[in-house]
Parts: C-alpha cells; structure tokens; sequence
C-alpha cells in the first residue's frame, strides 16, 4: 500500500577522496529515520551529481568531503542544480571542512555543515524540519 | 487556464494529497488537471525533470499522478521491457549497467528501474544500485531511477509498472527494472516485463535443489553470472538438467548464458539473446497474448489496491480495533469478521 510522501536523499562523495564510513553511518541513520537514501558512493564528480539529483527527484543531497576540496568542488555543483532547476533541492555538507569556510558554504546555498562526530540525530531532525 | 510554475509543482507536487484519509469527512480533492497535463505534456517533450517528478508523485500517491498517466497510456507500449531477477549476490545491478552499455553502443535509449527493499521497521531504504552503473550518470540516452519496494512483498515497488510507462512514453527504447530478488518476486517481474532474465551465480548454492523451482515458470533467459568462479560448471549443469526435465517442445527454448558482469563478458551473447526473445514474441504472435496478459495482472493489481484503499477509509476505527480484540480473544473468527465488514460496505 502507499503510504504517502517519503524524503529522499541524494548521499554522495564527490573527489578523489576515498573514506566513506561517515556517509556510510550518515545514509544508515536516515534510512532508520524512515528516509529513501540513494548512496552513489565514491568519486562522484559534479556533473554526476546533479544529474543523479534530477534522476532521482530527491528533495536533499548530502556531500560528504574529507579531502579539503570542497571550496572547488562544491561551487560546480551548486551550479549544476541550479542550471538543472533543482535550487530547491537542500544541499547540507558533512566531513572536513575548516570553521573559516563554513560562511562561504553558506553562502553558496549550503544550508548546514556537520563535522566528524556530530549525532546523526541532528542531521535527522533538521532534514525534517526543513524539507517541504 | 491555470499554468502550474515550475515552483508551483514543487511546493503543491510533492506534497502528497490527502487521497484517501482515515476516517476523514473531506470529500477526495479534485486534482487540478492542468498540473498534470502540463506533466504529461513535459515527459512527451523529453523533459527529464518532467520525467523524474511524476515518477516521484506516482510513488507518493498524489493526486496528479493518475490524471496524467492517462493522458501518458496512448503514448505507451513501444519499450521493450526487460526484467532482471535473481538472488542478492548474484551481480544483478553490474549486469544490468553492462547491457544498459551495450544497447547504448546499439544507439537505443535505455531507461533504468532499480528497486531495493523499504525497511519494514522505519519505512526508509538504502537505494544503492546505481553505485554498479556510475559511468551511465553521464550519458542522457540513459535513465536511472531507483526505487524502494514501500511496503510490497513482490520484489516490485506497487508504482514500478506505472514508472516504467512514463520512461515508456518518454521515449525509451528499453527499460530494465532490477528487482530486489528475494522471496518470491519472481512472479510479480513476470507479470510487468516482456523478457524476463533471472540471474544466478556460483557458490550460493549450486545444486539443484538449491535452485528454486519457480524459476523456469517465469525465466525466458537463464544467467549464470560470476562464471569465472569456482562452481560455474555445476551451476550450468544444473540448469540444463533442470530445462530438460521440463522440456515444453513447442515455444521458446530458455538460453542459459555465462557472463562475468564486471568485466563485460558475455554481454553481446545475452543482449543477443534479448533481441531474439523480442523477436520470438512478435513473430510467433505471443506479443499480443502477452500484452492481455499483463493488461490482465495490471487491472486485477490496481482493482485490489484500490478497494483495499476505499474499504479502510469507510472502516469504523473503533469497530475494527474491537472486530480484532474479538479475533485474537477467539470470540470470533477471521473468515466471518471479514465478511461480516465487507458486507457492511458493499450495502
């Protein structure tokens, strides 16, 4: 039977970087949460990204970096939501990501950043506090 | 006439319409029929986003999504859909991106249905199976859309027939849908797909016992994937020892082909394969029995589904909690308690 409106996630790597155990214990505590999380796993690039993003209609997408390249990264694929008409879709950040970059993310449109070791309660609860 | 905005669909889209509420005494919304034109109208323009936001509407139930697959349903029946089933293990999805590659080469547009199960716990799912097709992401001739099974038993997500005519009226020239693999899920692929492929591999039980017996009722190709492993004889054996059991003489004879998925052999044998079926099915005339036949399984799906929906929306909530203390207590038994409310809401 249907049973209405599911949030789904786009949980994605995008780089070179190859530690994927964060978002791993990210997309299991959504799923626990009752969310639908596509999982493209490792060295997703920008282009990839988006395009998974409209694919999959997913209302948030989740960046999991750890490799310090999110200043360069991150700006592309903002960029490719928006030409793709997905601006609306919530895109938070997790991993490595220095305090003093975390303006510059938000400016962009990131709309949270969560370092290693934050509860994934968090996460849970403010995805559903903010998807319409 | 209202022209819904791009926005307009997002904010009223995705949020699901109350469609049938328990107990409510709201009549059911009309939907707005120009929103699901204009979706009907964007998938037949090969919209992707179009695409991407029925599907997800159809999944949650809304209210635009049957309006507009109707107006879809003309535009449908040109796809050659091929079901892949088959334990987890045996490489189902990485088969998949490979032929997805292969008819790519062959200049077709593919579209591919991945399904993998809710939890049955909290509802959500890990959908990964577009992990095996990365380098597809790039290519527009190519349409991934994963889905979770939401509740359904079969291997099949309830909204996978209705995903598949939408990627149908989109245009694509072949449509793959993975199914989850367990159970018995083989039935509800064969009632959804025109060519069905069931996958098997080496070691995860390679005797004949082993093998489930349902399988040659449903498999118009056999796959023995992984066929590099250890144990690939036995299993091909055991196939072919199960075909000649049951030999039909007439129809269509099931190939059993080895492929190594990963590394792209034994692709071109099974896409080949795939091709002939279709052709067997048009020039034998069994195309069109098939086609009644899923009309068939389709209709009786969506007559059950939807009497379910009306018959729990009239139900008496307190009646039916005290019908089932009634049942468990033993005061009462199932058969005459279902009747009993069933004859209440059919008066």
């Amino acid at each position: 039977m249907p049973d209405g409106k599911r949030i789904r996630v786009l949980i994605a790597k995008p780089g070179l970087d190859g530690h994927d155990r964060g978002a791993k214990v990210v997309a299991r505590a959504l799923r626990d949460a009752g969310m639908e999380v596509i999982y493209t796993g490792l060295r997703q690039t920008p282009e990839m990204i988006a395009e998974a993003a409209l694919q999959e209609d997913v209302d948030v997408v989740g960046l999991s970096i750890l490799s310090g390249a999110h200043m360069t990264l991150f700006p592309r694929i903002m960029k490719l939501l928006k030409d793709k008409g997905l601006e609306g879709t919530l895109v938070f950040a997790g991993g490595i990501i220095p305090d003093e970059d975390v303006p510059a993310l938000k400016e962009m449109g990131i709309r949270a950043i969560y370092g290693p070791g934050t509860p994934t309660g968090d996460i849970v609860n403010f995805l559903r506090e903010n998807v319409k | 006439m209202e022209v819904a905005t791009e926005e307009g669909l997002n904010k009223e889209g995705r949020r699901a319409g109350p469609v049938l509420a328990k107990n409510s005494s709201q009549a059911i919304i009309s939907p707005s029929l120009a929103e699901s034109r204009e979706l009907a109208d964007r998938v037949l323009a090969g919209d992707r986003r179009g695409v991407a936001r029925l599907i997800s509407l159809i999944e949650d139930d809304s209210p635009e999504a049957c309006p507009a697959l109707a107006l879809l349903y003309p535009h449908t029946g040109r796809a050659h859909v091929v079901g892949v089933t088959g334990a987890p293990g045996t490489g189902k999805s990485t088969l998949v991106g490979q032929l997805a590659r292969e008819s790519r080469q062959r200049g077709l547009t593919v579209g591919i249905v991945a399904v993998d199960p809710s939890s049955p716990f909290s509802g959500g799912a890990i959908l990964g199976d577009r992990i095996r097709m990365q380098e597809l992401t790039g290519d527009p001739g190519v349409f991934i859309r994963s889905m979770a099974t939401r509740g359904s038993l079969g291997g099949l997500s309830w909204a996978t027939g209705d995903a598949i005519k939408v990627l149908d009226a989109f245009g694509r020239d072949i449509i793959y849908v993975e199914t989850v693999g367990v159970g018995q899920d083989e039935v509800e692929i064969a009632a959804t797909a025109h060519t069905t492929i069931v996958v098997e591999a080496p070691g995860l039980g390679d005797d004949i016992q082993a093998i489930k017996a349902g399988i040659l009722e449903i498999a118009d190709i056999l796959v023995v994937n992984k066929a590099d492993q250890e144990g690939a004889e036995r299993t091909v054996a055991a196939l072919q020892l199960m075909l000649e059991l049951n030999h039909q003489p007439q129809g269509w004879q099931p190939p059993i082909i080895k492929t190594v998925a990963v590394e792209g052999k034994g692709i071109d044998a099974l896409s080949r394969e795939i091709s002939r079926h279709r052709d067997y099915l048009q020039v034998s005339g069994r195309a069109s029995l098939l086609r009644q036949h899923l009309a068939e399984e389709e209709l009786f799906n969506l007559i059950r589904k939807t009497l379910v929906a009306r018959i729990m929306d009239k139900l008496d909530r307190a009646e039916l909690d005290q019908l089932i203390r009634d049942i468990a207590d033993r005061r009462l038994d199932p058969h005459t308690a279902a009747n009993k409310l069933i004859a209440q809401i059919l008066e």
